[in-house]
């Protein structure tokens, strides 16, 4: 794969393929989340009877995948490509499979198999059917036909899309270290740019968050989304529910989460995130009206 | 007959849900079908699709039901009534008993009309496991998207669509098209037969049928493993049952894996190969780890092959250097310097964290260790350390690793080997096909891990119900069980359970229960006699149990045992018939009233068996079988010669204290009276 694109380059070929299928060009969601399934463009428009196409690049944050940057596959702060469609179109692994021909991975040459793997999102109250699509192996993204969002059914079910693009760059780069991938076509490595922010939010995530500010934090947040609802403000709302889950993966990554409180901080996000869907159906339903 | 063929062509099912798929259309296909004598159904599956070849009748054919109408007496309404229902005339009826009857003739009606008007609802009802639904016009669901339905009656297309109400079915309507591989043969085709279909599926690189799939893939394993001198391919037939729902074209491939990561743990090694990446692994002629792993690829690619190997083999050292920087940090730690975490890793939320489990285990085992002479201090180390391993990055990332990678640590930590190998052995064994630990400290863990969370669980009232057994409590009686009888320990096991519970006593008898039921069913699997069992009865110390039920049972078997049996039963009929009369009998025997020979000879017999309850106590119980024999001919004597209802009450009574004895000697080896024939 001498031609292989940059990592830059790979997200503007994704850009332009999705944008043809008249998907929305969107930007990343400016609040920390785990993955681009939490950005609203999914979480809330894959709710309600309005059709919708949307691709976008989101930063996910892991805070427990963080390796100091001394391992060559873990991040915990990664790019992820989102693709939404909705209702599912007919031709989903069609689309799916020319999308990976536009980045350079030829399916005349490569092995690409869909293996089964239901999705769940036990903090979002949403799951759905689907795959993880392989290349000779290598899960290079997941494919999920929604079935329900914030413990509500769909009602037009959507087709998402979630590639890791550092993974799959790695992969068409055929490159063995995450640090080591080609960023621009022009000489800037990934490391260049993320290498020292690793090692810095590693030390942080592992060792210097505020366990006491964070625990304080998630009750704000929590609280704030409580009457944010009650105002029927449900993206203000939701927002609060994406920083209490990413408070939450703070705390985890702390390590000051037992079994059984685990449980039951995801219980209090899963009811904060339904909370919203709900809110925001209400509002969809009003506006149709 | 007609040749019928029914394919539903979707997007990939789980490999898991085909086989099961095809199976349940096969079924309801037959019965929706019945009326035409459906016969000869082959159910097919694969990735994208299942399916079924038939033969059925060209038609339903007509049929004439005697409809009965109103009585010949009933007034002229009641008549014309059921003459307007049923669309026919008074000239049609004809007078059967006291009844007008109406012959009602259903025409035939064609195979065609019948699978048409039968297949939509059966298609909306699959069972598949778990249903989908799809796209923005229809409800109905499927495993994943359905794409086509391809139905053919004698090669012509059987028209029906999934119109339902006001939902469109996704537009799916019946056709003569399928498709064949999604990269190598792109597009739809036409069929005529299930002959053509078959063929054309072939020459559209796609291996229809499961089982020649299954075997072109472990063919193609071997043929790949034949590259390399002296390698071949670790069986593993589950593997292969996935790999083939999988793939539809299946290309067997071998890889590389770097020396470098040769030293990971085998283990380590197979699971990251299997779990992950659907990989066999290799072995050398000696058996040991080849740099070597196959895999199975759904496609033949333009390059032979060369893009794809290569990619596994990176995927594979990605995953692999993963496990390398697991192994590597679980290892700058000393196992003991571990149990600490442990504290805070929840067991149950009941039975407490995995830190004071392993304070338990150790203490159980060092028990335990002290109760079968083994080396308590290693037991006692060994059950400290067995769960510490939970809470490592290699076992995080893979759960099944537990114990294995317990027993890696343990080892680079400098630990006596005992320990290491106890720590490895001790949730064996895992099922019936697992090999039971035979080394003492092995052993007394293993036990103490299967203890503790049988008094655990009982103790919170989580014993298994008909309906489930989430802790798997059967499965740990089970291993209590192997573990007793393959290393023929001396348990008394009513004293370990009570250890094991600590205060909570009172269920003590519920869990020995629980351990004798299994034990029980399980010996009954084997061909024990149930009517043995229940003479046996009850006893804590299982490896004496099944001693005597086993000298019991080959005692029965012989001329003499039966025989013997047969004079208890007269024995105890008659003293069970004298003593509704007269009470418990008791009393020391008088000899000087023993006047007959007969008595006087059995007597004797009894005297000298005054020993057999000293033979029992060393558990010399063939031997006391042996003995016991020798009472079968002076009691058939007795029986032949001796009146016992003697019309001298003093002589009656003293007859039946005699018999009596006779009881309650043999009744000391087994509850006689239980045994049956």
């Amino acid at each position: 794969m001498g031609n292989a694109p940059s990592f830059q380059e790979m997200i503007l070929r994704l850009h332009g393929f999705w944008a043809r299928q008249g998907c929305v060009i969107l930007q990343p969601y400016d609040v920390e989340m785990g993955a681009g399934t939490f950005h609203p463009a999914t979480t809330l428009h894959a709710l309600g009877e309005k059709p919708w196409r949307a691709a976008y690049v989101q930063p996910s944050r892991r805070p427990t995948d963080g390796r100091y940057g001394e391992n060559p596959n873990r991040l915990q702060h990664y790019y992820q490509y989102q693709v939404i469609m909705k209702p599912s179109p007919a031709t989903a692994q069609d689309l799916l499979l020319q999308s990976y021909r536009e980045i350079g991975l030829d399916p005349a040459l490569h092995d690409f198999r869909f293996v089964e793997d239901d999705w769940e999102s036990p903090t979002l109250g949403a799951w759905g059917l689907g795959w993880e699509v392989w290349c000779d192996g290598m899960e290079v993204g997941q494919f999920t036909y929604f079935q329900q969002v914030g413990g509500i059914p769909v009602i037009l079910p959507s087709f998402e899309m979630t590639y890791g693009l550092e993974r799959l760059a790695m992969y068409v780069q055929e490159v063995e270290n995450v640090f080591d991938l080609d960023f621009n076509g022009n000489g800037v490595t990934y490391g260049d740019i993320f290498l020292r922010a690793e090692r810095e939010y590693s030390a942080h995530n592992f060792e210097f968050s505020n366990p006491e500010m964070l625990a304080r934090h998630f009750t704000d947040a929590e609280a704030e989304c409580g009457s944010l609802l009650a105002n029927k403000l449900a993206l203000p709302a939701y927002d609060q529910c994406i920083k209490a889950s990413h408070l939450f993966n703070l705390l985890d990554a702390r390590g000051v989460i037992s079994v059984t409180e685990r449980a039951a901080y995801i219980g209090r996000v899963r009811a904060l995130a339904k909370a919203c869907c709900e809110a925001w159906l209400a509002g969809e339903l009003a506006c149709a009206i | 007959m007609s040749e019928f063929l029914l394919e539903l062509f979707s997007e990939e099912i789980p490999a898991r849900m085909q086989a099961r798929g095809a199976e349940d259309l096969a079924r309801l296909v037959g019965e929706a079908l019945a009326p035409l004598n459906i016969a000869a159904i082959d159910p097919i599956y694969g990735p994208r699709r299942i399916a079924l070849v038939a033969q059925i009748d060209k038609s339903v054919p007509a049929a004439s039901i005697p409809e009965r109408g109103p009585r010949l007496t009933a007034p002229d309404a009641a008549l014309n009534g059921f003459l307007r229902k049923q669309g026919a005339t008074r000239e049609e009826l004809r007078a059967e008993g006291d009844f007008w009857v109406l012959e009602k003739t259903s025409p035939a009606q064609p195979a065609a009309t019948l699978i048409a008007e039968r297949l939509p609802a059966l298609l909306r009802r699959f069972p598949w496991p778990k249903s989908m639904r799809w796209g923005g016009s229809s409800s109905f669901t499927w495993v994943r998207p359905l794409k086509r339905i391809l139905c053919l009656l004698d090669g012509e297309i059987v028209p029906f669509d999934l119109n339902f109400g006001g939902d469109d079915g996704h537009g799916l309507r019946s056709s003569n098209l399928t498709e064949g591989h999604r990269m190598m043969s792109p597009g739809a085709f036409t069929v005529n037969s299930a002959a053509d279909w078959r063929e054309k599926l072939l020459t559209h690189h796609v291996v229809l049928d499961a089982a020649e799939r299954r075997r072109l893939i472990a063919q193609g394993l071997e043929k790949a493993a034949a590259q390399q001198p002296n390698l071949a391919i670790v069986p593993d037939s589950g593997l292969l049952d996935e790999v083939t729902g999988l793939v539809e074209w299946p290309v067997a491939l071998l890889g590389r894996i770097d020396d470098d990561f040769m030293d990971l743990p085998p283990e380590v090694m197979q699971v990251s190969m299997r779990v992950n990446q659907r990989y066999f692994a290799t072995r050398d002629n000696f058996g040991a780890p080849a740099p070597y792993f196959a895999f199975v690829a759904n496609v033949e690619a333009l390059d032979g092959g060369r893009a794809i190997v290569g990619g596994n083999e990176r995927v594979l050292r990605a995953r692999f250097s993963d496990a390398r920087h697991f192994w590597d940090l679980d290892r700058a730690r000393s196992l003991e310097s571990r149990l600490p975490a442990l504290d805070r890793v929840t067991f149950h939320i009941k039975l407490g964290t995995q830190g004071e489990r392993a304070g338990r285990l150790s203490r159980l085992a060092h028990h335990l260790a002290v109760g079968l002479g083994a080396d308590a201090g290693l037991a006692a180390r060994a059950a400290l350390l067995c769960k510490a391993d939970l809470s490592t990055g290699m076992v995080g990332e893979f759960p099944e690793l537990q114990g294995i990678m317990g027993s890696y640590y343990a080892a680079h930590d400098g630990e006596a080997p005992e320990v290491v190998k106890a720590i490895r052995e001790h949730y064996s064994p895992k099922g019936p096909s697992d090999a039971v630990p035979s080394a003492p400290a092995s052993v007394v863990t293993a036990l103490a891990d299967k203890l503790d969370t049988l008094a655990g669980f009982f103790a919170i009232g989580e014993k298994p119900t008909g309906a489930g057994d989430p802790f798997a409590l059967r499965r740990a009686a089970l291993g209590i069980i192997r573990i007793i009888r393959d290393n023929k320990l001396r348990l008394h096991l009513r004293e370990q359970i009570g250890f094991a519970l600590s205060a909570r006593l009172e269920y003590v008898p519920e869990i020995l229960e629980f351990l004798l039921d299994r034990l029980r069913i399980q010996l009954r699997a084997e061909g024990a006699r149930h009517d043995v069992l229940a003479a046996i009865g009850e006893d804590d110390d299982l490896t004496r149990l099944l001693a005597r039920t086993e000298a019991v049972a080959d005692f029965l078997t012989t001329e003499d045992g039966a025989n013997l049996h047969a004079a208890y039963k007269r024995a105890a009929n008659i003293l069970r018939i004298e003593e509704k009369k007269d009470g418990a009998i008791t009393g020391e025997i008088a000899r000087d009233l023993l006047v007959l020979p007969e008595e006087q000879a059995l007597m004797a017999i009894l005297d000298g068996l005054a020993g057999v309850s000293k033979l029992l106590e060393a558990e010399q119980f063939r031997t006391a079988m042996t003995e016991m024999a020798h009472l079968r001919v002076p009691l058939d004597g007795f029986f032949d010669k001796v009146t016992v209802n003697a019309p001298e009450a003093p002589i009656r009574s003293n007859r039946l204290r005699l018999l009596a004895l006779v009881r309650s000697t043999i009744d000391q080896v087994a509850d006689f009276s239980r045994i049956e024939g």
